[in-house]
């Protein structure tokens, strides 16, 4: 069995990343990493290869050259390869033109599974997963807080804790899982990981090895735009009272004040 | 003036607030048209849309279309774009139907944009980012503009539309089936508000200790009429139900008043309420992040000055 698994480098949200002039997130000088979520998307693969030692595991990223670093980080964690696409011309690209170009990477490694994160740290926006659904015209199964594989059968199954129930989904592979940080801890690199990371083949593809014409993707290309942006204020800090046996009072003041009760 | 289509969200029959929220924000836009998508349609339903603005009900509410996860909706939105050529399609922001929006966007060639607060002018979204802490005003430069608006965005008002129904036939893809919802366990579908929608949430973390004193947390809810969240410490500990987590891998809330007790307000915490109007923390740690925006905060035991106010509340109502 083949498995791919998605991954994002994203800037360190700790480090408060801001804004160039034309609206980018600005990765200068901010510290970047493999996105946390689609560690648990690596740990779930590593956990299918324990289990069936013949799978084969890929990590794709698109993203400028500071994004093999990600790749890097998820072969340390286990898996065998990586393939890193960039192409200057994908710079600012939007939601759809990125998963325009993870679809015709996934094309070529040709997966039965293809692992992603809920959301990206970053962007955030849960797009991509259901994206490259549609792209790839493949079931998708996403937010899952439990996966099983059955290489034998080729189905997968997930558990999701939806809103109004928990709901179990099937679906034959090839398919598309995005899975959530309720899967479990995702594995820390070990040192031997680490060095034997270095030794691993990392690929880097360009928009013609994949035949992709570079004006379906970028700034020039997106399907939106952002006008401006601004930082909502940040909230300060109120009254802070130490209870002296009455703050539950003085709480209740506070809200019948503000007419909450 | 130009057709606006809303994506009905419902549950078991009832529509949900946010559709009435997103149909107060489509008559500012254009002319609402609601999509009710799956099975639960009903006369009541149908007037309730128009109550709140809705000229015209699309109804395909075949069971199929709620068996195959995301993929039918999508189907049916892409035929009722290219038949009625919409202004725009508004969803709400919700996990499922982002996924909606991600599929429709690749089968019209649409842009899309996820987690607005607000659309204004010319389809221009106001959209909240980086866990609440920056806003940028976005719009879609091609194709049919598709928006998934947050809850709790826009202040319900009810303006009669005709609420004309128009009965769509979608024939679901085989490629839509190829993922099956085998089964579904309804969770209990208690008398408190729903997290996203309730006006008052208060929420409990770590400090709360156990999963039986989460009752102490409860009764505050209640006497408030609120909503009850937790941190995920919480809810990993097994202490409250996964699906009340506040935060970036659960849900977002943008309430009028948030009450933090025993959550010290760590980055992926405050991500999913720092955008409330009001925010109150009882904490016993002065040095307590969530103290840094709270604009009313006890320093003390959570099982003192929790029950504490609670029955003060009681007293003055
Ligand atoms: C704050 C912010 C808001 C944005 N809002 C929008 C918007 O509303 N509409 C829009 O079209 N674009 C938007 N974008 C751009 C969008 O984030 C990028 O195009 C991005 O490449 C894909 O979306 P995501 O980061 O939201 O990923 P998500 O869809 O949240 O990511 C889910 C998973 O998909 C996989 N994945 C995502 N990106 C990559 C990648 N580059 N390489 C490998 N795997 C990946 C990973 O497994 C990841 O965990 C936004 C960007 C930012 C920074
Ligand atoms: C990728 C990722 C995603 C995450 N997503 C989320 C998310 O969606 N939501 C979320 O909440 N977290 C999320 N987290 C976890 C987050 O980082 C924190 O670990 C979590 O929010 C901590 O929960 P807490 O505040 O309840 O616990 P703690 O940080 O342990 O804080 C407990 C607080 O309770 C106080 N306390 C203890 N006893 C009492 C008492 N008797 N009375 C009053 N106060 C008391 C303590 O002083 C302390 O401040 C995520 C983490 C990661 C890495």
């Amino acid at each position: 069995m083949r498995i791919v698994v998605c991954v994002k480098h994203v800037p360190d949200m700790a480090s408060d990343p801001g804004f160039t002039a034309d609206h980018r997130v600005d990765r200068d000088g901010v510290q970047g990493r493999l996105s946390e979520l689609d560690e648990h998307a690596v740990e779930q693969a590593l956990r299918v290869l324990d289990a069936a030692p013949d799978t084969h595991l890929t990590y794709l990223t698109v993203g400028p050259a500071a994004a093999a670093e990600a790749l890097r980080r998820a072969l340390a964690m286990g898996g065998h390869a990586a393939v890193h696409v960039s192409d200057d011309a994908i710079a600012g690209s939007d939601a759809p033109a990125t998963a325009l170009v993870l679809a015709a990477a996934l094309r070529r490694l040709e997966p039965d599974l293809v692992l992603c994160a809920m959301a990206s740290t970053d962007g955030g926006t849960s797009l991509v997963p259901a994206m490259l659904a549609e792209h790839l015209a493949l079931p998708q199964l996403t937010f899952a807080a439990e996966l099983t594989v059955e290489p034998g059968t080729a189905t997968v199954r997930i558990r999701r804790d939806g809103s109004r129930a928990t709901e179990e989904l099937r679906a034959t592979l090839p398919a598309v899982v995005s899975v959530t940080d309720r899967t479990g801890e995702a594995r820390y690199p070990s040192f031997k990981g680490i060095m034997a990371a270095k030794k691993k083949p990392l690929e880097t593809w360009n928009l013609a090895d994949l035949g992709v014409p570079a004006d379906q993707v970028g700034a020039g290309a997106a399907r939106t735009v952002v006008d401006a942006i601004t930082a909502r204020p940040p909230r300060t800090a109120g009254t802070a009272l130490p209870d002296e046996g009455e703050g539950g009072l003085r709480l209740a003041d506070f809200l019948s004040g503000q007419k909450f009760v | 003036m130009s057709e606006i289509l809303v994506l009905v969200e419902h549950v078991e029959g009832q529509v949900k607030k946010v559709t009435l929220e997103l149909l107060t924000l489509a008559r500012t836009l254009g002319t609402p048209s609601a999509v009710w998508a799956g099975p639960g349609y009903s006369a009541e339903a149908q007037a309730k849309l128009a109550e709140h603005g809705a000229e015209k009900v699309y109804v395909a509410d075949s069971a199929d279309i709620s068996d195959y996860v995301v993929a039918p909706k999508a189907e049916l939105l892409a035929q009722l774009v290219s038949e009625k050529s919409p202004a725009a399609v508004l969803v709400a922001a919700t996990a499922e139907a982002k996924e909606i929006a991600g599929r429709l966007a690749i089968k019209i060639d649409s842009g899309v944009l996820t987690d607005a607060v607000g659309v204004g002018d010319g389809l221009v979204a106001d959209q909240s980012i980086f866990g609440g802490g920056v806003n940028v005003h976005s719009r879609v430069t091609k194709g049919t503009p598709i928006i998934a608006v947050r809850p709790n965005a826009t202040p319900v008002e009810a303006a009669a539309g005709a609420g004309t129904e128009e009965r769509v036939s979608v024939t679901v893809s085989d490629a839509a089936r190829a993922a099956r919802v085998v089964e579904r366990v309804k969770e209990e579908k208690g008398a408190r508000p729903e997290l996203t929608e309730a006006a008052i949430v208060v929420s409990g973390g770590r400090g709360v200790g156990s999963a039986e004193n989460f009752a102490v947390i409860e009764r505050l809810a209640d006497s408030l009429g609120a909503a009850v969240g937790a941190s995920r410490a919480a809810t990993d500990a097994g202490w409250y139900p996964h699906q009340f987590q506040v935060g970036q891998t659960g849900k977002t809330v943008s309430p009028q008043l948030y009450i933090a007790a025993g959550i010290s307000g760590a980055i992926q915490h405050r991500a999913g309420m720092q955008t409330a109007k009001t925010i109150v923390a009882v904490n016993k740690d002065p040095e307590a992040p969530i103290f840094e925006l709270a604009d009313f905060g006890v320093v003390g035991d959570l099982h003192q000055v929790v029950p504490q106010l609670t029955d003060e509340i009681s007293k003055r109502k």
